[in-house]
């Protein structure tokens, strides 16, 4: 496969994975504004902005609708869900050959939906419902993604950008929340307590799965060890990396290269962090830093990639 | 047809005018030809809004399918339907076989005059075709003087423009030998009309185009380097901001064959490769539709990157074919173009059977002065320009454009040529709920690899606009499914 085509398609899945994780917990931000105790409102906002990887990308200014609204339409933000939709669509537009029609018109139709007026004059009247519309859309896709394409190294590519940028995603959410789980200010906040909770679950569409396994008794332990370490759940970190290393060697039994020494270490260290360590030990050592690395491999093995698969060096191309 | 259907068809026919242009569906006297009865007959058949629904439901079809053509100059939206009309345009067996063999012989005699000119020249010697004209093109290319392409094949994809006359005969309009582009129109204008008129079509007997892109890959195999069994077989595109993208995707994806931009290759001891995520692998064959000027910086405009540093010199070498050949845009001057009859004559021994459009070469004093007098009943057109641009209708022209269009062509005498303004036929499109004549051309696509192969078919275009004479689709063009009968 062409390296420019799976850099195209590894990005296309990465920024809809993207835009999907934005609209999220701005939803969920806007709900849990709507309660006035616990933090303040624009206390939230910033940890939306930091938990998106960005602690400047839209100020504060009290305006809670048009901040919102920037971060949902504004082209020149790099946070935005459009800013991410346009370049995943410009990623498959060049990759048109490779990607199935249905793939195509799916993203295409929601590029359309967001630039609609439409949808903006939506969003000043209900700005959940017009959040869920998107949802939809990036949702429509993600399925046909998985359904209408060949499973063949493209698709590998597509994976890895997703469970890349997800993994990344709930590090760095995790992270973030991490300062307000484990330090709650007093016991008689305990109703608005629940709700960040709820909250940070839901962010990771991860409220209904978490009552499956452990009742609906919200612990920050348990949603620490849930989001990171269950092997099942698809928006869990360990998951993301069970698939970003399963990515890796289909990408080999596809035809690409083998992975370089470098990288196997990398996503091998990643799941071995993940896969043999307890919730308990976590929480007894540095958990801020434990996140911390995980993000750092992230980036690690993405560079990798690029490097490897992507932009080599044409010399170390001719001398193998 | 019975007399209850003729109402019918004149009410949708209306004040449809027949004059002095031939007309592709109806005599002169206004009867239906032949070919086109059965067609009149099930139009007459239909219910009323039936036409209606049916164009709908085509154009739904384009823009699911996303087929579609960009237009320069704009932000955002850039992207726009190709405009199809409903209405098939027949040409019978016969007529096609003349267009087969006329095409056949003038691809073969220009493919021979390339080969001429970038080695012995003895058409220039013989004085058959004056030297400075050739040295004079623009898209003549020194570098290929004395260069062997593979099996001496310079253009393996042609498409010419014909029309036809009030006569009833095809002429040669102009022949397109860098690097033609429509053929994905006419299969997805093929695949809608199987769609939209499944019985009429089965009843007709239309010949298939539906093998084009194995036949174009077949072709492409065939060119490949020696000792490569196994070529790898490449479509270069200049990427996603050009016009043609939609058709660049489309053949890669029909063929199955990768799409590559110049970034996508190196070059390495005259070896052409790709960059892929098993490492670089060797390319063969580059179905190129990259202009010569933008394919190597290191021989062609140097401030070009859509090309490939290298791919010239490896093209030398003989490790990588790519096709077109490079300065293959001297044989579709518009000024040598004149000159085609005398090479099927010079190469060929025979005489042209599809004819040129009588041409008046603006370098020669006389006709000069000739087209100078008369411009305002001629068209002028800029000899290494296509697509419709840098061109003068002189009936349809102010006298201002007259006078600049002088004051060009007297700065600049070779860079045009003027033809009489043609009389070409019309077709019947459906505009609102009317049928109303619109004027054609036809452009068949040729392959040139073993052996000349056209597929029975073509794009024909349409101006959509009414009494315009412009078929170019960047100009308000639009296009039709053309039928091809077996007998």
């Amino acid at each position: 496969m062409l390296s420019r085509v799976a850099d195209s398609l590894y990005w296309m899945s990465r920024y809809v994975e993207r835009a999907e994780n934005t609209v999220r917990q701005l939803d969920v931000t806007m709900s849990l504004m709507l309660d006035t105790g616990g933090a303040s409102a624009e206390a939230r906002w910033k940890r939306l902005m930091a938990s998106l990887g960005k602690p400047d990308g839209v100020p504060w200014t009290s305006d809670l609708e048009s901040m919102a609204s920037a971060l949902v339409f504004d082209n020149t933000n790099h946070l935005s869900v459009t800013h991410s939709l346009n370049g995943a669509r410009e990623n498959a537009r060049q990759v048109r050959e490779e990607i199935s029609s249905e793939q195509w018109q799916r993203l295409n139709r929601l590029f359309h939906h967001m630039h609609s007026p439409q949808t903006q004059t939506q969003f000043r009247s209900s700005i959940n419902e017009a959040l869920a519309g998107v949802l939809d859309g990036i949702h429509l896709f993600q399925g046909v993604s998985d359904t209408t394409m060949i499973h063949g190294q493209g698709w590998q590519f597509i994976r890895l950008g997703r469970y890349l940028e997800r993994a990344y995603a709930t590090a760095t959410l995790l992270e973030v929340f991490q300062p307000d789980l484990f330090h709650p200010q007093g016991r008689e906040q305990s109703g608005y307590q629940y709700l960040e909770l709820v909250g940070l679950l839901r962010c990771c569409t991860s409220f209904e799965a978490y009552c499956q396994v452990y009742t609906a008794e919200l612990s920050p332990d348990r949603i620490l060890e849930f989001l990171l370490l269950n092997r099942d759940f698809p928006h869990a970190i360990r998951y993301c990396a069970d698939g970003i290393r399963h990515a890796v060697e289909s990408v080999q039994r596809t035809g690409g290269r083998r992975p370089p020494e470098e990288l196997v270490a990398v996503i091998g260290r990643l799941h071995a962090m993940l896969g043999y360590t307890t919730v308990g030990e976590i929480l007894a050592g540095n958990a801020a830093g434990f996140l911390h690395t995980i993000r750092e491999q992230c980036m690690r093995i993405h560079e990798l990639i690029y490097r490897y698969y992507v932009h080599y060096s044409i010399q170390s191309a001719l001398a193998i | 047809m019975s007399t209850g259907n003729t109402v019918e068809l004149e009410t949708l026919f209306g004040d449809y005018p027949l004059d002095r242009a031939f007309d592709e569906m109806r005599e002169a006297g206004g009867e239906v030809r032949p070919q086109y009865r059965a067609l009149a007959e099930t139009l007459a058949g239909l219910p009323p809004d039936e036409l209606q629904r049916r164009k709908q439901s085509a154009d739904l079809s384009f823009l699911t399918q996303g087929i579609t053509f960009t237009v320069y100059g704009r932000d955002e939206g850039t992207e726009r339907i190709f405009p199809y009309d409903l209405l098939p345009r027949i040409i019978t067996a016969q007529e096609w076989d003349r267009i087969e063999r006329g095409l056949t012989q003038r691809i073969t005699a220009l493919n021979l005059f390339l080969r001429d000119v970038y080695s012995d020249a003895k058409i220039l010697n013989d004085r058959i075709i004056p030297r400075e004209l050739v040295y004079s093109c623009k898209h003549y290319r020194r570098q290929m003087r004395g260069l062997q392409v593979p099996r001496n094949v310079y253009i393996s994809v042609v498409g010419s423009d014909l029309l036809r006359l009030n006569t009833g005969e095809f002429v040669v309009l102009e022949d397109n030998l860098r690097v033609p582009s429509g053929v994905s129109y006419m299969l997805t204008n093929r695949r809608v009309m199987k769609r939209t008129f499944p019985q009429l079509f089965h009843s007709y007997g239309v010949r298939p185009i539906e093998h084009y892109s194995q036949l174009l890959l077949a072709t492409l195999r065939s060119l490949a380097p020696e000792g490569r069994p196994e070529p790898n077989i490449v479509l270069l595109t200049p990427g996603v901001f050009n016009s043609a993208y939609f058709e660049h995707t489309y053949l890669a994806r029909q063929m199955g064959i990768d799409l590559v931009e110049g970034r996508d290759l190196v070059t390495h001891d005259n070896v052409v490769y790709m960059r892929t995520t098993d490492g670089l692998k060797r390319v063969d064959v580059i179905y190129r539709r990259v202009d010569d000027d933008f394919s190597d910086p290191l021989i062609f405009r140097g401030d070009s990157s859509l090309g490939c540093a290298g791919l010239f010199n490896a093209y030398r070498a003989g490790n990588v074919t790519v096709t077109n050949a490079f300065g293959t845009g001297l044989a579709d001057d518009k000024a040598v173009y004149a000159y085609v009859p005398d090479m099927i004559r010079y190469y060929l021994n025979e005489d042209a059977i599809l004819p040129n459009v009588k041409t008046f070469l603006l370098g020669e004093e006389k006709q000069r002065q000739h087209v100078l007098e008369n411009l305002e009943k001629l068209v002028v057109k800029a000899v290494g320009e296509s697509g419709g641009y840098g061109m003068l209708i002189g009936p349809q022209s102010t006298a201002k454009q007259r006078e600049e269009f002088a004051r060009q062509i007297e700065a600049n005498p070779r860079n045009y040529i003027a033809q009489p303004t043609l009389d070409f036929s019309r077709a019947p499109c459906l505009i609102g709920d009317r049928l109303e004549p619109r004027h054609v051309d036809l452009r068949p696509y040729i392959l040139f690899g073993d052996k000349v192969n056209i597929v029975p078919g073509g794009l024909t275009r349409v101006a959509l606009e009414k009494g315009s004479l412009v078929v170019n689709s960047s100009q308000g063009g639009g296009s039709k499914d053309t039928w091809i009968l077996e007998q």
